[in-house]
């Protein structure tokens, strides 16, 4: 063990390094407040560094260092991007730069949305009381301070409030142009109370990506957040979710990650009232130099409330996969429902799965479970398969469905979780 | 339509254990053979061997169907031309439909034998006639393969899949076993009304019970590896009266 006063030296100059000469983003008064706030807290917590017990599975180096490392570009081969069949609002980024001409236009009846650009010159004081705030929350009792970074520097971003439930989804959608460029998006959602809205991401982002969303559900709200994380093979990033639940409201985030060199995906949801709900799920595709790690931290502070974490990897050629997950009741949390799976099928003897589920629970009526499993394809069911007439390859690719259809169970829109059940089938196909 | 010709096989991990030794059986189309004999007799292997699970080793012999080389082919293989095991345990898949199973299995054979794929329409009208027969209704079609089914259950699941998949030559292993009066006489039903001149099955059962469903042409007694005595229902009579003590005596002499 190091001892602390060493390792937290490395921690600053990490910070130090990284953020050598840059500027704060211009803007008005509120923002600039908010961005010199998380400056402050990047350069008192230090950057990650690899001895961080929270980094134990995942070096994260390749989204500290000051150079940007380089990613090619996919070719998605005449593939159409995920969701595209669907009717929705698409809202596109380049390289994390809001593409207004790629754009549809920023409307739709029910939800305000704005850009960051735009609101850090006006004061909007829904967003003025979020921005950075539920951020700042997550840094207790682990340090996040990439997501510190992300509110200081993010100059990109959409804040969308959503008033009534409006027709279609939002798609944000990120397209990568360059080799080498580093974007850090930083989104705002409000749900007001009762409303229900989807909103979808699809896209590889950038080179090295640093992605805030933070999403506030007001009593008896709903968010459904589905995201697909591209296929890019060689580009890092890491994407924080942050999320407040108010009353009986609810969160449902799925994320489908395929490839990538380093992709962290962090979640904290805090169940702030009564009867809340928050589902995270995760299906991963990983094909060898293929590191992905899904950190969840979910704060049960509120009687009666529910959450599920289901997360399945699929795993081949090197590829490793990491799940760190906890559930914390607090004490006032009575009647808590808390569960928790992750899993991995591993194809080959090269593939690796790290977990650490974690409880921590303080109230004395509460149902709380968790598992995680690590496992190779069953030779019987491979069997009675292929006794059946099924090629040994088509089996197979059943089978690897059939392992992440729980995870993608937990979309509530059977069309958009039928849209990501076949691209991973396609993707599958072309390698198993 | 099945000829086998003193076939061994031994563990594929151990092949100090030797399970057929020399076992010899020829199945004419549109004839039931039964096998029966004590536990530990082979019985299962011999039918994992024909089917090419894993896990053994074929040291000699030959095993054919309508004179094709089974051993030499994969097990989808095998099934698409013409061969099917009905599990003594069948095997639970989580998170795969039995409809979509059956379809993809059905089309699968199809595909191999280079014929056309049934539509979902086609598959719909068959599917819902066989399972009608074995008394499986929808629910039982769209729950995951054999997840949560009974002992019952799972054996007519068995049986849907072998009318579906309307092989020539059918291997039931133990699939009494588990089965309550009315599970057995509904199984048995299923598996009679596939009973056609140009289909054979090979019926594996401790029991002379399932062989007054199943009425068998020839009866095989199988020990140590091997067919010790073949005959007719007769003989099945006589193992349910005394047991196989006689009959194993009788072969050691």
């Amino acid at each position: 063990m190091m001892p602390r006063a060493k390792l937290k030296a490395q921690k600053l100059e990490a910070a130090t390094a990284l953020l050598a000469g840059r500027a704060l983003p211009e803007g008005g008064a509120w923002i600039t407040r908010a961005r010199e706030a998380a400056r402050g807290r990047v350069m008192a917590m230090g950057l990650p560094v690899k001895r961080d017990e929270y980094w134990r599975y995942t070096d994260p180096r390749r989204l500290t260092d000051a150079a940007l490392p380089e990613a090619a570009l996919l070719d998605p081969q005449g593939e159409p991007p995920v969701f595209d069949a669907f009717d929705r609002v698409r809202l596109v980024f380049v390289d994390g730069v809001l593409d207004a001409q790629a754009s549809d236009a920023l409307t739709l009846e029910g939800v305000e949305i704005c850009t960051l650009a735009q609101a850090a010159r006006t004061d909007l004081h829904w967003a003025r009381d979020l921005y950075g705030t539920l951020e700042a929350r997550a840094q207790n009792p682990v340090e996040r301070s990439l997501a510190s970074v992300n509110t200081a520097y993010a100059s990109e971003g959409l804040l969308i409030r959503v008033t009534r439930t409006p027709e279609k989804p939002l798609s944000i959608i990120y397209r990568r142009s360059a080799n080498s460029a580093e974007a850090m998006v930083h989104h705002v959602i409000r749900v007001e109370a009762g409303a229900e809205a989807t909103v979808l991401e699809n896209g590889p982002l950038a080179a090295r990506f640093n992605q805030v969303m933070e999403v506030d559900v007001a009593e008896g709200g709903t968010l459904h957040h589905v995201r697909a994380q591209g296929r890019d093979h060689e580009r890092a990033g890491v994407a924080h979710l942050f999320a407040r639940l108010g009353a009986g409201a609810q969160i449902k985030s799925f994320t489908l990650t395929a490839n990538g060199a380093l992709i962290r995906n962090e979640a904290v949801i805090w169940l702030d009232g009564e009867g809340g709900s928050a589902h995270i799920a995760g299906a991963t595709v990983g094909d060898g130099a293929f590191h992905h790690d899904d950190t969840v931290f979910i704060n049960h502070a509120a009687p009666r409330c529910e959450s599920r974490q289901v997360f399945k990897k699929v795993l081949r050629h090197g590829a490793v996969g990491v799940f760190q997950g906890k559930i914390l009741v607090d004490q006032v949390a009575q009647l808590t429902d808390g569960y928790q799976i992750s899993q991995s099928l591993l194809l080959d003897e090269d593939a690796q799965f790290l977990a650490k589920p974690e409880l921590e629970i303080y109230a004395d009526n509460v149902k709380c479970s968790h598992g995680s499993t690590s496992g190779e394809i069953d030779p019987n069911q491979l069997f009675y398969l292929r006794a059946r007439g099924l090629r040994e390859d088509q089996a197979k690719l059943l089978l690897v469905l059939a392992f992440l259809a729980e995870a993608l169970e937990e979309i509530a829109d059977p069309a958009l979780a039928e849209d990501l059940r076949a691209r991973m089938e396609a993707w599958l196909k072309r390698r198993v | 339509m099945l000829e086998i010709k003193n076939l061994h096989a031994e563990l594929e991990e151990d092949s100090e254990v030797k399970i057929l030794k020399g076992l010899s059986l020829k199945v004419n189309p549109g004839e039931v053979h039964a096998i029966m004999g004590p536990n530990g007799s082979g019985k299962s292997t011999l039918s994992y061997v024909l089917s090419g699970r894993d896990g053994y080793t074929v040291t000699e012999g030959s095993a054919t169907l309508e004179g094709a080389d089974l051993l030499e082919m994969e097990p989808e293989q095998r099934a698409a031309a013409g061969l099917f095991l009905a599990f003594q345990y069948p095997v639970e898949i989580p998170g795969v439909g039995n409809m979509t199973f059956l379809r993809t299995a059905v089309n699968a054979q199809r595909k191999a034998r280079g014929e056309d794929e049934l539509s979902a329409g086609e598959f719909l009208k068959l599917i819902r006639a066989r399972a009608k027969e074995l008394q499986i209704d929808a629910d039982m079609l769209k729950r995951p393969v054999n997840v949560g089914f009974s002992g019952g259950e799972k054996k007519r699941n068995e049986i849907l899949q072998m009318a579906m998949l309307e092989p020539k030559m059918c291997i039931l292993d133990e699939t009494d076993s588990g089965l309550d009066v009315d599970a057995m006489k509904l199984v048995s039903d299923g598996v009679n009304a596939l009973r056609d001149a140009g289909r054979s099955f090979l019926v594996i059962t401790h029991y002379q019970r399932l062989l007054n469903h199943i009425k068998p042409d020839v009866v095989h007694i199988m020990s140590e590896g091997r067919i010790i005595k073949s005959g007719g229902p007769e003989l099945a009579l006589e193992v349910e009266e005394n047991g196989y003590a006689d009959l194993l005596a009788e072969a050691a002499t």
